[in-house]
Order: structure tokens, then C-alpha cells, then sequence
């Protein structure tokens, strides 16, 4: 299973300048790509792994599939292990 | 132009396919088998007198006005309750029977107030007519003796009058009430003389259990129940059919004017999926199109800081066109996008997705439907290869077992609720699968035969538990899935639900539901006869929406209860226009017709017609967008018919990101909370001022016409058009039937729509083309559209919004009847009488824990934010879970929501956030900030002199 970034038990003062959740882009992408990865994780490794990098390929943007590529090439910190090897096999667009 | 007169039959139709022959007054007539004498004399324009017969209603015989002869039989039996039968002689008129009737009309008379020349239904009332066509010319018995026309009248509903004294005791309305809304409110209390109609235990309309729907209105043949415009405005002099602008019903009404107002909108019999019934919002909430906080003027400013300055529509377009201009050119041709409405028509959605595509040059458009049904999409069209409901609403009345999950038909789609009920009383059998004990759990009979509370976010495990009890007990419709299905892939997953983790007793960890009922229930569900799936939200708006779709889709294969009539898998769809907005290529990977933008074909038949290059990259979701924005490399947005600050989950990022914008446009009736961000505000039109087309949650295309001129000068689909040439991109088109024609040119699934065939046809269901000319009421008969169909495995994977010691409880949210989403229309009519704000819902033992009392004021606080609002006490939620509406803004309980979502679609988690409830004494900080922001925000400055 995979893990997302995790949550702080605590209340935040609101400000309407600041985004609500704690989460960064780059985590709330690791955490989308882990997702996918979990649903296709009941097929085969390889349809797996072929599963989760269609269907990024198929409704990421351009600059979402970039900064994942850069998380990746970063060592991919927080990708399930289906999610970072379908990642690996993604070309990274060539513009974003 | 005149009013749309609706013949009424008097009796129902006769679905017999036997034909009957008869004579009627010398006339040779065929009929039906079952058909009364009255509806076969109305079939050849021989209309026999009647009060208490309407033909929505089922025959009732007590007004015995109706009388006719048969020859060789004896007596005078009433027409409507007397049926067809082969050669009889029937005469309608003979001086025996002229003198009957003139008899019963002059008692109703001698007991009626004769204020007909100053009555509200003067000239639209039958009890006059009546009087008119037995020929009745005196009242023998004078008006001295005891009778009821000093009674009081009621005026609590807002829409409607009930003046007693006018009552007939025809019992048309307390049948209306019980055979077509299926609330039973009314009854007649009192015997004899004595005998009046009165809501509930002789309480008020607005007291009862009445919920407005407006039948017995309808049904009420004198002014005893009137709605209040007839008194106000008078009776409406033309009519236009037109198709209301609130659910994925999509019901037929006769928009009925006088001159450009609006008197009041009557539910069109011929409408195919209303079938003349309305709930109140289609047939009383449309004043908010005439509210005095409509914005009419384009109004725009540099920063959100200052106060708004109305300009001229040049004005504003050109600014806006400039700001996205300068903005692509700073920061990228994918720095801005924008958002189309489920709300506005196929045509207007359809030109904005075209604008983004065609003069942004990229493809970051998407739709509210993300927020709602897009788990729909991907998961009907993996499986079945279409992204939309099987069926048609008719469907129901062949069903044998309903199975509900996650939707509240009742309160959200309450005409097919009305439907719904009424198979249900006809015996049909009810499985729900909802954490709420919502209306159909129990309502005036109907019972359902198994209501499986489950825990929030547990939908999946639910459903691949009825799949394990059906393929394990050997209860799979083998000849169908070896036939229609992919063979190896339905063995794969036969051996995946029959694992016993899958077993009920297994997944009642996570769902907290008795196994024997899921057991029982799957099978009532596989061997009951036509079985039928209807679902809602509660199923898409979980980090598993997808999965649950599909989970849905593979159990209807299993059991062969695909491709006919009575069985299916259907999305009861939100917003009135979700499909259509869907079909018109909203999101930002596919162009109409659900064609992915990587297509080299597809693209090049666009671009062909459009005349621009397109950009094969997929855009951006709603959800991305404000991550783009708040990263900075997302500027500038268009965002027509949608509020998405108050309607999108973890409001504080949304605002974040909203906030980051150099350029919003805001596109609306209203200065909605999401225009509080926004620097150009393009006031919309409503949907009585356009003409258009909607599409309903059973792919019925449908005409929506103008009765009126636009109150803000241009229809939504022009001011798109201003906005794109504005830009450099040049859209030509006269009138929307334009625009449909080039969707049907680019569209396979719509080649054969045409506003012409909409005319001729009423409506129609997608697919239309060559294959299928007058549309597809059922889909996937004989096989499925991706040819075979094809099973998926469902894991099931608990949400990560988990609960905890600070947050022990689980937050679902809803709506409920008389408000509609974000409520900018609905709180802007009477409506509010029946939902004045937002209330938090939780189990008496949840309340008692926290020291909490029905009516305190509570602090709902969750990971993502916190709010404050009223709570009820209420036995409908099981312990452990509390519920919200989102119909308020100032509530903002999507500040509270957080930002998980499906893992395909990234449509958000609204059915599952963990919450703490704490008693409180006064608003959020939030709330209060947000408060300000608001009221600062929405500041027009004085024209200047
Ligand atoms: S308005 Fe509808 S619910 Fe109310 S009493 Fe009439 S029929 Fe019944
Ligand atoms: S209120 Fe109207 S419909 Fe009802 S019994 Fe009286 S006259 Fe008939
Ligand atoms: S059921 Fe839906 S479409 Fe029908 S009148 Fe009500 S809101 Fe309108
Ligand atoms: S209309 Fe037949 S008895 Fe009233």
C-alpha cells in the first residue's frame, strides 16, 4: 500500500491568503500517482505498471507530468514502488 | 402566439396491445383493451362532461357526471370508470342524460361562492365549463340553505392558495397527491356534507407533510387550490413549451405568460421524462431570475480590492480579451483556461470549450461534472464503452428489484423519485445502500426490503460483497456473460470477488453492515426479476468513485441485467445539463463525443472545421488548476455558470488559488462567492431568455426556448461569441441551432440531432445518427458499445481521511428538496420557507456525548478548516456519522471538505471527512473574515454622473 503525506491533528488560523491543506503540488502529485498505481496493483506487475503510466499519460497536463518527472529524477521520495517504476517509463514532455 | 392546450383524456392510457372496437353515439371506435369509454370517445374529439376524471389520475367514478347509455345493459354507468368492451353501443347524450347531469351540476352550483367574473380561475376553470356544457341556466334550490361558502382560506405555502369554500370534494387533488407525488399529505376528513380536503391532521399546507410538488394544484378543476400569480398577475394569455433549467430530470413544462412576465410554469404531460408532474422548484422556483440582486450591467476592476465599476459590454470584453492576451504572452500559451457550466445549454457549453481550444490554444477546460459524475464517465465507459446511464426514466416501470446506492432520489431528483415510488407501491422490491436513513427507507407505503447503512467510504467493499455472494451461491447469469462479456477477464474476477476477504462477513470491519442483510439482498438483487441500479453522489464523491462505478457496472453484468428494459446502471445526474456538458467535450482530455485529444483523426476533423491548429497535450482539472495557480504558472480563467469557490471542496485552497489570478472572468446571473475573486464580471441570462438545448440524465436531448427578451442584453452563447472574437478567433453564428449543427457535424453520437427532428420529435436520446435516427432509449441491447463488455477488479482501499481521537466523526454532505446546489437560485425565491440555512445532522447519542441540544449553534471542525452552524438531532444518521447541505454560502461547509479525491478523475471526497462537533457561540474566524472579504468584494461603486 502506498502512503500519502500525512496530516497534522491540528486547527489552523484561517487566512484567506493561504491555501487551506498543509500539502504541496509535489505532494499532492506523489499522492495522486500512488493512488492510480494502488488501483492497477491488482492486475499483473507489468499491466500494472503499463495501467498507471497510461492513465497519467492520458490526463495529466504537460507541467504535471514535469514535475513529477523531476520528483523522479529527485529519487522519486514517496512513490509507491508501481508508481515510480511506471514514472521511470514516462517521457517527459517536451514542453510544458 | 397562443396557449399550448393539453387534451386530457380523462383516464390514463391502456397499455394493452389488444384492440377493442365499440360504437359511440353512431361512431365506430378502436381502442386499447382497458381503455374507459370516456378516454375512447375523447380519442374521436367526442368529449364527454366530467369533474372528478383527469386522465393523470386513475378513474374515481363519485362526480357521476359522466353518464352514458349502453344499449342492452341498464342503467346509467359513469364512462370513466366503465371500460371498453368488444361491440357495444354506447350513446353520451340523451335527454335522460341531460337531465341527470344538469341535476348534479346544479347541486354543486347551489353550494359554490358565485364570484366567477372576479375568481382567480376565471376562464380556466371546469366547474364553469361544466356548467356551460350540461347547460345549466338556474339553480332551482337557491343559495339560502346550509353551504360552505364562507370558509377560510389557507394561504400558508407561498405558491399556492387553498380556498375551501371553493372545493368540489372531487378528490382529484388527494389522489393526485397519493398516485402521482406518492406523499399522500391530504385527505378528506369529515363524511357527507361535512366532508372537506385538508393536509394532514387538519393542519396547514406549510405545517403538512405537503413538499409543494404542485400536483393537486394541477389536478384542483376550480380555484380551490390556485397558485398566487393568478391572483397577482392574472390568467396567462400564450405559452411556450420549454424544459426546466434545475436537475438531471429534465422535466417539460408550458412556460404560460402574459406578455414578457411570466405567470407560472404548468408540467407538460407530453414531457417524456416529467410525464406532466414537476417537484417545486421546475414549477415555483424561478423568481430568482426577476431578483433584485441580478446583475444586468458588465461591470469590471483592476484589483479585487476595489470596488466594482459598470462599463459598456465593449468595454468589458475588450478589457478581458486584452488581460488573456497579455497574460499567454507573459507567462505561456497554457496559463489560462476556463471552467463551462452544467447549468447553461449544449450549445453554450459547447462554444466555450471551443473558445479555449480554438482561441487559448490549449486544451485546460474542464467542467463542474469533475466535481460530481466524472467517476461516471471513466468507469461506464472502461467497462461498457459509453459514459452515460443505460436507460430511459420509463425504464422504472418495468423493474422488478431497485437498488439505490449513495443517491436520494426523493430530494434530489424527486420527479423519478415520484416514478420511482410509484413502481414501488405497485409491488416492486427496494434494496437501499446508504449511511442515511434516507425518505425511501420508509415512506407512505413503501418499505424497503433492506437498508444497509454502511460507514462512509465503504461503497466498495459493499458492492464487491454482493459480487462475492453472487458468484460463490452460483447466482452469475452464465448464458449472458459467456454471450456479451469478455470471457477471460470475468473468470479473472469471478476468482477475485470469491476470495474471502470479499465475503460480507469479512468486509464488516469497514462497512459495519450485518452480513446475513448483504447476503439476503444480493440475492433478492440477482434472482428478483428485473433488476435495476440507480446511483448518485454517494457513489462518485469518494477517493474510490471510480471503483465503485465500475464495482456497479461489473454486478449488472453478472447477473445479465444489461441491454432492455426495466433493468440497467443509472447515474441520477446533479445539475440539469451535467451530460450534456460532458457530451460537448468539457473536459481537457476529450473533444465531443468523448474522443481523447491525442487523436490525431478526431483533431484533424476538428481542426478541419474550426480552422485552428489544436493542442494534442491534456489540460488541466479543476482541481489542477488551483494547484497551478497557487505555483504560479496558471493566470487567467473564464469561468461561465459556476460557482466553484462555494461548490469545490477545501474552500481555503480554492481561494488561495483563485486569489492568485491576475484575471478572472466571471460569467453570471449573480455576484456568486466565486466573483468576490474577480476582475471582470459579464452579467449571464436565464435559462427562460435563451433558446438551446438540454441534455438529462437519460441522454434526452431537449429544447429549451426563450419566452423573453435577455434582461442583461445578450444570451450566454452570444456573449461567449463576443468574448472569442474579441480574441482574434472569429465564431460566427446566428442562432444556436447553428451550433448544434456543427456539434452533430463533429459529434458521431449526435449526427442525426437537429433542431428540426427536436420539433418534430418533442426530444430525443443519444446516440442518434444513421443507426439509430430517432435516438437510443436503452443502450447496449444485443451488445455492448465497446463490444464485449469487461469486468475490472475492485480493491477496496480505505479513504486516508480517516478518523482519529481529534476527529472521531465521519462528515456527509447532501441536499435536499426545495434547494439546489449552491442555492444562488433556489435562496432567492419563497424556497427559503423551507430551508433557511444549512443545519448539521447527528445521532441523538452523538449529541448527548458533546452536550448538545436540537437547535444549539455547533462548531464543525475538521483537518482542513472549521465552521459553525445550527445542529438537528435526528435518528436518520447512524451514531458515529453527521450530515451537511451546502445550499448556503455563508455556512461554507466546503470549508471543512478536504482535498482527497477519485483516484482516476480527481473528483473530490465530499462524502467522507473526519470532523469533530462541539458546541459553540458564534461564528468561525473564517466566517467572519470571509464575511468581510464578501461584503467588501461585492461593492459597485456610483456611476459616474
Ligand atoms: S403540493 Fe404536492 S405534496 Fe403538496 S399536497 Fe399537493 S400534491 Fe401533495
Ligand atoms: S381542492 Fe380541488 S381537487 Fe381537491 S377536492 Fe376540492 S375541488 Fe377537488
Ligand atoms: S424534478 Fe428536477 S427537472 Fe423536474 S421540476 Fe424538479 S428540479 Fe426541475
Ligand atoms: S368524471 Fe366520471 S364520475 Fe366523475
Amino acid at each position: 500500500m502506498s502512503h500519502s503525506p500525512h496530516h497534522h491533528d491540528h486547527s489552523h488560523g484561517a487566512a484567506h491568503s493561504q491555501s487551506g491543506s498543509h500539502k504541496t503540488t509535489d505532494d499532492r502529485l506523489v499522492y495522486m500517482a500512488n493512488q492510480i498505481a494502488t488501483f492497477f496493483s491488482t492486475q499483473p506487475h507489468a499491466e500494472a505498471v503499463d495501467g498507471t503510466r497510461q492513465h497519467i499519460r492520458k490526463f495529466w497536463d504537460p507541467r504535471m507530468r514535469t514535475r513529477i518527472a523531476a520528483i523522479v529524477e529527485h529519487g522519486g521520495t514517496g512513490l509507491s514502488p508501481i508508481a515510480k517504476e511506471a514514472l521511470e517509463g514516462l517521457s517527459r514532455p517536451a514542453v510544458s | 402566439m397562443s396557449l399550448v392546450h393539453e387534451i386530457d383524456y380523462g383516464t390514463p392510457v391502456s397499455k394493452s396491445e389488444k384492440l377493442v372496437t365499440l360504437t359511440i353515439d353512431g361512431m365506430k371506435v378502436q381502442v386499447p383493451e382497458g381503455t374507459s369509454i370516456m378516454r375512447a370517445a375523447m380519442e374521436v374529439g367526442n368529449q364527454i362532461p366530467k369533474l372528478c376524471a383527469t386522465d393523470m389520475l386513475d378513474a374515481f367514478g363519485s362526480c357521476r357526471l359522466c353518464l352514458v347509455e349502453i344499449e342492452g345493459r341498464n342503467g346509467t354507468p359513469a364512462s370513466c370508470t366503465t371500460p371498453v368492451a368488444d361491440g357495444i353501443v354506447v350513446k353520451t347524450q340523451t335527454e335522460r342524460l341531460k337531465q341527470i347531469r344538469k341535476g348534479v351540476m346544479e347541486l354543486y352550483i347551489s353550494d359554490h361562492p358565485l364570484d366567477c367574473l372576479t375568481c382567480s380561475a376565471n376562464g380556466d376553470c371546469e366547474l364553469q365549463d361544466m356548467a356551460g356544457v350540461v347547460g345549466l341556466r338556474e339553480v332551482r334550490y337557491g343559495y339560502e340553505g346550509e353551504n360552505h361558502t364562507k370558509l377560510g382560506k389557507d394561504e400558508s405555502n407561498p405558491y399556492f392558495t387553498y380556498e375551501q369554500s371553493k372545493c368540489i370534494v372531487c378528490n382529484r387533488c388527494v389522489r393526485a397527491c397519493e398516485e402521482v407525488q406518492g406523499t399522500f399529505a391530504l385527505t378528506i376528513s369529515g363524511r357527507g356534507f361535512g366532508s372537506r380536503v385538508s393536509p394532514g391532521m387538519n393542519e396547514t399546507f406549510l405545517s403538512s407533510e405537503c413538499v409543494s410538488c404542485g400536483a393537486c394544484v394541477q389536478a384542483c378543476p376550480t380555484a380551490t387550490l390556485n397558485e398566487k400569480a393568478m391572483f397577482e398577475i392574472g390568467t396567462p394569455e400564450h405559452s411556450v413549451v420549454t424544459t426546466c433549467a434545475y436537475c438531471g430530470v429534465g422535466c417539460t413544462f408550458k412556460a404560460e405568460m402574459r406578455g414578457d412576465e411570466l405567470v407560472r410554469m404548468v408540467p407538460y404531460k407530453d414531457g417524456k421524462a416529467n410525464r406532466g408532474h414537476s417537484c417545486v422548484k421546475g414549477r415555483f422556483a424561478y423568481g430568482y431570475a426577476s431578483h433584485k440582486e441580478r446583475i444586468l450591467k458588465p461591470m469590471i476592476r483592476a484589483s479585487i480590492q476595489e470596488p466594482w465599476r459598470e462599463v459598456s459590454w465593449d468595454e468589458a470584453i475588450g478589457y478581458a480579451a486584452s488581460e488573456f492576451k497579455r497574460i499567454q504572452a507573459k507567462y505561456g500559451r497554457r496559463s489560462v483556461g476556463g471552467i463551462t457550466s452544467s447549468r447553461c445549454t449544449n450549445e453554450e457549453t459547447y462554444l466555450v470549450q471551443k473558445l479555449i481550444r480554438g482561441a487559448f490554444g490549449n486544451n485546460n477546460v474542464d467542467t463542474c461534472a469533475r466535481v460530481c459524475h466524472s467517476p461516471t464517465g471513466y468507469g461506464l465507459s472502461q467497462t461498457y464503452g459509453t459514459s452515460a446511464g443505460t436507460q430511459d426514466f420509463d425504464s422504472i416501470e418495468e423493474t422488478d428489484v431497485v437498488l439505490v446506492i449513495g443517491a436520494n432520489p426523493t430530494d434530489g431528483h424527486p420527479v423519478f423519485g415520484s416514478r420511482m415510488k410509484k413502481r414501488l407501491r405497485q409491488g416492486a422490491k427496494l434494496i437501499i445502500i446508504d449511511p442515511r436513513k434516507i425518505d425511501l427507507v420508509r415512506t407512505p407505503h413503501v418499505q424497503a426490503d433492506y437498508h444497509l447503512p454502511l460507514r462512509p467510504g465503504t461503497n466498495v467493499a459493499m458492492v464487491t460483497a454482493l459480487a462475492h455472494v453472487i458468484v460463490t451461491e452460483g447466482l452469475v447469469n452464465e448464458q449472458f456473460v459467456r454471450e456479451r462479456c469478455e470471457w477471460d477477464e470475468f473468470q479473472e474476477w469471478a476468482a477475485f470477488v470469491a476470495d474471502e476477504r470479499h465475503s460480507p462477513e469479512a468486509v464488516e470491519k469497514y462497512t459495519g453492515v450485518d452480513p446475513a442483510q448483504v447476503r439476503a439482498a444480493a440475492r433478492l438483487y440477482a434472482t428478483g426479476g428485473n433488476a435495476a441500479i440507480y446511483y448518485g453522489l454517494g457513489v462518485t464523491e469518494h477517493s474510490q468513485g471510480s471503483t465503485t462505478v465500475i464495482a456497479i457496472a461489473n454486478l449488472a453484468m453478472a447477473t445479465g441485467n444489461v441491454g432492455r428494459n426495466g433493468v440497467g446502471v443509472n447515474p441520477l445526474r446533479g445539475q440539469n445539463n451535467v451530460q450534456g456538458s460532458c457530451d460537448m467535450g468539457s473536459f481537457p482530455h476529450e473533444l465531443s463525443g468523448y474522443r481523447h485529444v491525442s487523436d490525431d483523426a478526431t483533431r484533424a476533423l476538428f481542426e478541419s472545421v474550426w480552422g485552428v491548429p489544436l493542442d494534442d497535450e491534456p489540460g488541466l482539472r479543476i482541481p489542477n488548476m488551483f494547484d497551478a495557480a497557487v505555483d504560479g504558472t496558471f493566470k487567467g480563467m473564464y469561468v461561465q455558470g459556476e460557482d466553484i469557490l462555494q461548490s469545490d471542496p477545501d474552500t481555503r485552497h480554492v481561494s488561495a488559488g483563485l486569489g492568485a489570478l491576475e484575471c478572472l472572468v466571471v460569467q453570471d446571473l449573480f455576484l456568486n462567492e466565486t466573483a468576490n475573486y474577480a476582475h471582470v464580471f459579464l452579467p449571464g441570462c436565464s435559462f427562460l431568455e435563451k433558446d438551446g438545448t438540454f441534455t438529462n440524465a437519460e441522454r434526452r436531448i431537449q429544447r429549451v426556448r426563450k419566452v423573453m427578451a435577455p434582461k442583461n442584453g445578450y444570451a450566454d452563447w452570444e456573449i461567449t461569441i463576443l468574448l472569442s472574437n474579441a480574441l482574434g478567433y472569429q465564431m460566427d453564428y446566428a442562432h444556436p441551432s447553428e451550433i448544434m449543427d456543427e456539434i452533430a457535424r463533429l459529434t458521431p453520437t449526435f449526427t442525426g440531432v437537429s433542431y428540426k427532428k427536436l420539433e418534430d420529435l418533442g426530444s430525443v436520446q443519444w446516440p442518434c445518427n444513421e443507426k439509430a435516427p430517432e435516438g437510443t432509449p436503452v443502450m447496449h441491447i444485443g451488445g455492448f458499445v465497446r463490444g464485449k463488455g469487461k469486468f475490472m477488479l475492485t480493491e477496496y482501499v480505505p479513504t486516508d481521511e480517516r478518523t482519529g481521537p481529534l476527529f472521531p466523526l465521519l462528515l456527509t454532505t447532501g441536499r435536499i428538496l426545495s434547494q439546489y446546489n449552491v442555492g444562488a437560485q433556489t435562496r432567492r425565491t419563497a424556497n427559503v420557507v423551507w430551508h433557511g440555512e444549512d443545519v448539521l445532522e447527528l445521532h441523538p447519542h452523538d449529541a448527548e456525548n458533546r452536550g448538545i441540544r436540537d437547535g444549539d449553534f455547533v462548531k464543525l471542525e475538521s483537518r482542513a478548516g472549521s465552521t459553525t452552524l445550527k445542529a438537528r438531532i435526528s435518528d436518520r444518521m447512524s451514531p458515529g456519522v453527521v450530515y451537511t447541505t451546502f445550499h448556503h454560502p455563508l455556512t461554507q461547509a466546503n470549508v471543512v471538505t478536504t482535498d482527497f479525491s477519485d483516484w482516476a478523475t480527481n473528483c473530490p471526497e465530499y462524502k467522507v471527512t473526519a470532523v469533530q462537533v462541539a458546541p459553540s457561540n458564534g461564528p468561525s474566524q473564517w466566517q467572519e473574515e470571509y464575511e468581510k472579504l464578501s461584503r467588501e468584494s461585492r461593492r459597485i461603486a456610483e456611476a459616474a454622473e
